[in-house]
């Protein structure tokens, strides 16, 4: 007896394990996410352990990624617009060491490269220097620029995403944002009608034996991979937008938006069929006994009454679809 | 317009929505079917690919999805199906069971490109798996947990009380009213869901992407740490970002194809399954 209750307790202990771990493992990704977010924020956008000097003369003290950007970009000449002198800039970068040393003086082994470039910079007043730290002098006679840290607010509001810029990586996820927004709020514009629709058939018009014929196939439309459809998307619906509006490229936010309506319909359809089907059937009995028929009853009554479900099913098949990279 | 009309309407255009889903998938699955049926043959099915996936076939990206599927299942089927049962059968209304259910309905509600990035964070870098089968089939199978869960728990919820209640008060323990009653009952569902959830993990390639996919890798694994070549994102490496698009562009439909099919065999055997089983149950 006492063993059975062992066993029991054994397996009781083992089920509650396995249902901790599940719940564990969305813990562990929040944590994992906000950890491996934060430190994005916490570096430095400078790449490959780059400094920036200017001459010590120099009243800049602090630049962003954004405007290190356009001054490489050579929008920004003028120490003026950043904040400095009326100059303009003169750029110096690794690479430029050829134009003004030659390899003697810079030895063979880049050994009298740290002085070379702390003395460069000393003697040219507008320069503004990019190179690897390790190649600062230690008696550096000008000084390093500071370059603001990623932080959040410019994270979301930039509008320029080059995580692989040289020197400084731009990093604003308005553009990704946005985009993600805009395909989504037209992939629910296709999908929602063409599911609903096709809910309310299944549940309230459709007879038994259609029924049956409909459900296997929308469970086949959600089996289907998100890479296949995403070929699909590629290989039929993008020439056919670039055919239709003659646009230049065919992979545009609308292609994305319908390859995703496809993607988001067998969701939509099972769980705003399920929220249509529990509706009681009291309610709709009285609103036919009324006179009302069936379409009247479907507007006014059910519908109304599954409205959250209906909503519930939206955002599910949509948060299904906007998470779908392969797709896009 | 009368009451009647605006019904006739209103059907009919319910009708012509559905009859568009329905076309929808026959479209897709023409436009597989067509284009990659001539591909569809033995050889295509067992060799390796050759000249820069253009020609030969996908033979080991086949065995490496059958691998994956295999080793996740084997870790979200049990954890899964038990974390289910738990949730369902043994907890009563508590802060444990909201705070299960909260978090499984969360996990359900990650994009699968995170999985695949924690995948890599965890069992790839701080575990050191590397990039191998086993550190994608513990992503894959994360990914499926949350569905396994729920289909588990949606089989329980449709038994009536009263069998347990009847069990119980025969004398027969909580474990025994399980294993006996319950569990037979279920099985059927249980097992349509399980399926059915392979087909989606079979064909995920966000979470592999960085965990466990070889880009071209002419040669089957060794060991649960060797990397593997996996139906889809094979599909998606020769559809994208091939070197040559163009040429590859008849071993993606087949590949398409053989992915779909997989896929469609499954739903098939679910469904047969669910109606064998259901029967069976109804008999005894």
């Amino acid at each position: 007896m006492t063993l059975k209750r062992f066993i029991e307790k054994l397996i009781e202990g083992m089920l509650m394990i396995s249902s901790s771990i599940s719940a564990l493992a969305v813990l562990l990704i929040v944590l994992f996410l906000f950890k491996e977010g934060f430190s994005l924020f916490s570096t430095s956008p400078l790449e490959n352990h780059n400094v920036i000097v200017v001459s010590k003369g120099n009243p800049i003290e602090k630049l962003t990624a954004p405007q290190i950007k356009d001054i490489f970009d050579q929008k920004i000449t003028n120490w003026q617009t950043v904040g400095g002198k009326n100059d303009t800039i003169i750029l110096f970068t690794i690479n430029d060491v050829s134009n003004y040393f030659s390899e003697e003086e810079i030895g063979e082994n880049f050994e009298y490269l740290p002085e070379k470039l702390s003395r460069l910079t000393d003697s040219i007043p507008s320069m503004l220097a990019v190179y690897p730290d390790k190649y600062l002098a230690k008696d550096f006679k000008g000084k390093t620029v500071s370059v603001a840290k990623n932080n959040i607010p410019d994270f979301i509001s930039g509008r320029e995403w080059f995580p692989t810029a040289e020197p400084a990586v731009q990093l604003g996820v308005l553009p990704l944002i946005l985009g993600t927004l805009m395909v989504s709020f037209f992939a629910i514009l296709f999908a929602l009608p063409v599911g609903l629709a096709t809910a309310i058939y299944m549940a309230e018009v459709a007879d038994e034996r259609l029924r049956k014929i409909l459900k296997p196939i929308i469970e086949l439309l959600a089996g289907i991979p998100s890479v296949v459809y995403g070929f699909f998307g590629l290989i039929v619906i993008v020439p056919l937008i670039h055919d239709t509006f003659n646009l230049p490229v065919g992979e545009t936010a609308l292609a994305g938006s319908i390859v995703l309506a496809i993607m988001a319909l067998p969701t939509i359809i099972t769980v705003s069929e399920d929220a249509i089907r529990n509706t009681p059937r009291s309610m709709k009995e009285a609103s036919l006994a009324l006179g009302a028929n069936k379409w009247q009853t479907i507007a006014r009554v059910i519908i109304p009454n599954s409205m959250s479900g209906i909503s519930a099913a939206a955002i599910l098949g949509i948060g299904r679809a906007i998470g779908e990279t392969m797709a896009v | 317009m009368s009451k009647q009309l605006k019904e006739k309407i209103a059907f009919w255009i319910f009708r012509l929505l559905s009859l568009g889903v329905i076309l929808i998938l026959f479209w897709i699955l023409e436009f597989i079917f067509v284009r990659g049926w001539h591909m569809l043959n033995w050889k295509f099915l067992t060799t390796m690919p050759e000249d820069g996936m253009t020609k030969g076939g996908i033979y080991p990206a086949i065995v490496g999805t059958l691998y994956l599927v295999a080793g996740s299942m084997l870790f979200a089927f049990p954890l899964g199906v038990m974390a289910g049962i738990y949730i369902h059968e043994y907890t009563v209304d508590s802060w444990f069971k909201r705070f299960v259910k909260l978090m499984t309905a969360n996990l359900a509600g990650i994009p699968s490109i995170v999985f695949g990035l924690f995948g890599m964070a965890l069992f790839v870098n701080t575990l050191k798996f590397g990039d191998s089968i086993l550190a994608g089939s513990l992503t894959l199978g994360l990914l499926a947990l949350p569905v396994v869960i729920r289909v588990t728990e949606e089989a329980l919820i449709a038994i009536d009380d009263s069998f347990r209640l009847g069990s119980l008060a025969l004398g027969a323990t909580k474990l025994q009213t399980t294993r006996r009653v319950i569990l037979p009952i279920a099985m059927p569902n249980i097992i349509t869901g399980l399926i059915l959830s392979i087909g989606r993990v079979s064909g995920e390639t966000a979470p592999i992407l960085f965990t466990v996919a070889a880009y071209f890798l002419p040669k089957l694994p060794h060991s649960i740490f060797d990397q593997v070549m996996a139906l889809p994102y094979h599909l998606y490496v020769i559809s994208t970002s091939g070197t040559k698009v163009a040429e590859s562009r008849d071993m993606a439909y087949g590949t398409a194809l053989v992915l779909v099919l997989f896929v469609l065999i499954l739903n098939l055997l679910a469904n047969a399954l669910r109606r064998f089983l259901s029967k069976k149950v109804k008999m005894n």
